[in-house]
């Protein structure tokens, strides 16, 4: 029997419920049956824009957010409070997920704090150890957060993370309220600590070229679904499912001049109530007969998986995929 | 490429400016230049705190006038400078000549007003039309933004709105009045990638078809590539490189223009690190003698003590590098 992957996330469903409004409650239907495996030491990033999911998503796999169905399993068993430092979250700004009237040195205990055992001599020598691994230096600890700048501030995210020794980091948009020259410094610092401590990551992100520095593997989330799946690098150089292709087409990029208006650029459709097939069709450029079926995600070429029939072949109708493509003009050259 | 030749629609000449704060005055804009011809598109990069936001409020008198302190240089806007304007005069230039979309467009529409009030309100203000012929317009210029229901849109009210759409509502207002330059301050930043895709070709297409110029200020040197026909490279409050955007970004003069470029994800293969800038920005409290860049340059030498000048450094290229200035002499 093969050992099981360290985090399996099983048709997991999040639906929240609001309470406001005229008519009652209506249920928000944020994660709509999400699987994926994450292998130790592995990376998978999950793409998509605002309302997707992927932020819920993150969040259930935590035990932040209660799940409405499915399940989140940490080496084959569903996680429990024993398990619960096991996997740690890196949120997207830094300055709201810091106490300021805490010393470094109790953020980065924090979670050893509550754990309860330890003096505060150990938990200073270990804040130090800790703020040392992620590139801060000893004598920081007995300084307050404000005295940090934003990417500094992240490092000290991370340190605490790291406190109780987790295998799998949450990565909710980790780079994203930083400066350029900044986030290239915390990613060095993210891909570094993974190769030194076999850490597996869920990095969540709407920057696509994150992701493809970053990930292993890419799961593209449309309307709380996976619409595809798998090597990064197959996804994104060469993207199957029509979102995916969307998606891609509008990342600005150096070699590229501006694409001409996109005739279907919508917007998300509403998550109060679902689409009936395919929840892309609306706004989908290739969208034909069989459409209006629900789509499953199938495998549809080496490890690769895709929730499109016309891709996928499910209806007996096939498409030429695209041809790669270089996603900067250094790839071309090299 | 050389400098294009249309009219100078607003200059910057060695713009230094200072916030007066508890902790002391900082100095925000350390010599500014820059200018904006008629009918071109272009862009101010750098990161949080280099002063591209500063500098353009100052050029349209946005700043709070008890804080911010013009300490040098100058600004002609239109032929004037806009400190010396009366508040009159000021509408007239800002609604008329100028006008601007910020990043957040919630914050820039009246949330208990709708939509159609606010944009023929502003029509009327600076045009002399009746409310039908002001209400077509406005249907006209929300169509130009593809908008599909114009008329339903004119009867909402901002809260109704996406993000997206509510951006196209301020595109359309920042045209109405047929201005003859149009700020833009990271107007997609807040927004999805196809979303800005979208914008980002509606301001380009509008922008030609009126002869309207464009400053777009943003951090993101992918989407000033695809947009802009020069762009400026802003550091700590000085323009560290200027030239046509295509031959900046082939050959970055800059140390710190190449650094940014360098530090993007994709540029190396997949999982190396990347290409990092040392160090922070400096305190622009007590901001360092010299070149304010040395401190985080690979390159900084002896030199490097004196504040090197932006300087020719080829056709329509220049750059404040000390280096690249005595490369571009003894060659």
């Amino acid at each position: 029997m093969t050992e099981p992957p360290l985090l399996s996330v099983e048709d997991l469903e999040v639906r929240y419920r609001v309470t406001s409004g005229w008519f009652g409650g209506s249920d928000v239907h944020a994660v709509n049956g999400v699987s994926f495996s994450v292998a130790e030491g592995e990376t998978i990033g999950i793409v998509g824009e605002s309302g997707c999911g992927k932020t819920t998503l993150g969040q259930a796999i935590l035990g932040l957010t209660d799940i409405s169905a499915g399940a989140v399993k940490l080496r084959g068993t569903e996680r429990d409070r024993a398990r619960r430092t096991q996997i740690q979250i890196i949120f997207q700004d830094p300055q709201s997920s810091l106490d300021p009237r805490l010393p470094v040195w109790r953020l980065i205990t924090e979670p050893l704090h509550i754990r309860g055992g330890y003096a505060n001599k150990q938990l200073i020598d270990r804040a130090s150890e800790l703020a040392v691994s992620v590139g801060l230096r000893p004598e920081h600890v007995d300084r307050y957060p404000h005295e940090f700048s934003g990417g500094q501030r992240q490092r000290i995210a991370i340190a605490r993370a790291l406190a109780v020794e987790p295998a799998l980091l949450v990565l909710d948009e980790p780079t994203s309220a930083l400066d350029v020259s900044v986030q290239a410094q915390i990613v060095n610092l993210l891909l570094s600590l993974q190769a030194q401590r076999k850490l597996s990551y869920v990095l969540i992100s709407h920057d696509v070229s994150l992701v493809r520095h970053v990930a292993d593997r890419v799961a593209v989330m449309y309307l709380g679904q996976i619409v595809e799946e798998g090597p990064t690098l197959d996804v994104l150089d060469a993207p199957s499912h029509p979102y995916t292709r969307t998606l891609l087409d509008a990342v600005p990029r150096f070699d590229r001049p501006l694409a001409s208006i996109a005739p279907r650029a919508g917007e998300l459709p509403s998550n109060r109530t679902l689409p009936t097939g395919c929840f892309f069709r609306e706004r989908c450029p290739s969208a034909t007969a069989g459409c209006e079926q629900p789509q499953l995600l199938v495998a549809a070429d080496g490890l690769r998986k895709v929730r499109c029939h016309l891709v996928t072949n499910v209806h007996g109708m096939g498409r030429p995929r695209s041809a790669p493509r270089p996603a900067f003009p250094s790839d071309a050259t090299a | 490429m050389s400098e294009p030749s249309g009219d100078v629609l607003l200059e910057i000449s060695d713009l230094s400016l200072v916030f007066r704060t508890s902790r002391g005055p900082i100095k925000a804009l350390n010599g500014v230049s820059l200018n904006v011809r008629a009918g071109e598109i272009v862009g101010i990069v750098g990161e949080s705190g280099c002063g591209k936001s500063v500098t353009m409020m100052a050029a349209t008198r946005l700043l709070p006038k008890g804080s911010a302190h013009i300490t040098a240089g100058g600004i002609r806007l239109f032929g004037n400078d806009p400190m010396k304007l009366s508040e009159r005069e000021l509408q007239h230039v800002r609604g008329k000549l100028v006008s601007t979309i910020f990043q957040e467009p919630m914050n820039a529409l009246n949330p208990t007003r709708r939509i159609g009030e606010q944009i023929v309100e502003i029509i009327r203000r600076h045009q002399r039309l009746d409310a039908k012929a002001a209400t077509s317009k406005a249907i006209g210029l929300l169509r130009d933004m593809l908008i599909s229901e114009p008329e339903r849109i004119m009867q909402a009210y901002p809260f109704e709105l996406s993000g997206g759409m509510r951006q196209r509502v301020l595109i359309a207002m920042a045209f109405s009045c047929e201005p003859k330059l149009i700020i833009a301050d990271e107007p997609t930043t807040a927004l999805d990638v196809t979303v800005q895709a979208l914008i980002l070709s509606l301001i380009k297409h509008k922008a030609a078809s009126t002869g309207t110029a464009v400053v777009f200020i943003s951090h993101d040197m992918a989407v000033v590539s695809q947009l802009c026909d020069r762009l400026y490279v802003l550091y700590a409050g000085r323009v560290a490189e200027a030239g046509t955007t295509a031959s900046v970004l082939a050959a970055p003069a800059h140390p710190y223009t190449r650094a940014l470029i360098r530090c993007l994800p994709g540029l190396v293969a997949p999982k190396q690190p990347l290409e990092q800038i040392l160090g922070t920005l400096p305190d622009l409290l007590d901001p360092p003698a010299g070149c304010l860049f040395k401190a985080r340059c690979r390159e900084a030498d002896e030199r490097c003590k004196a504040v090197p000048p932006l300087a020719a450094i080829g056709a329509a290229r220049r750059a404040a590098c000390w280096r690249r200035i005595e490369e571009t002499q003894s060659a």
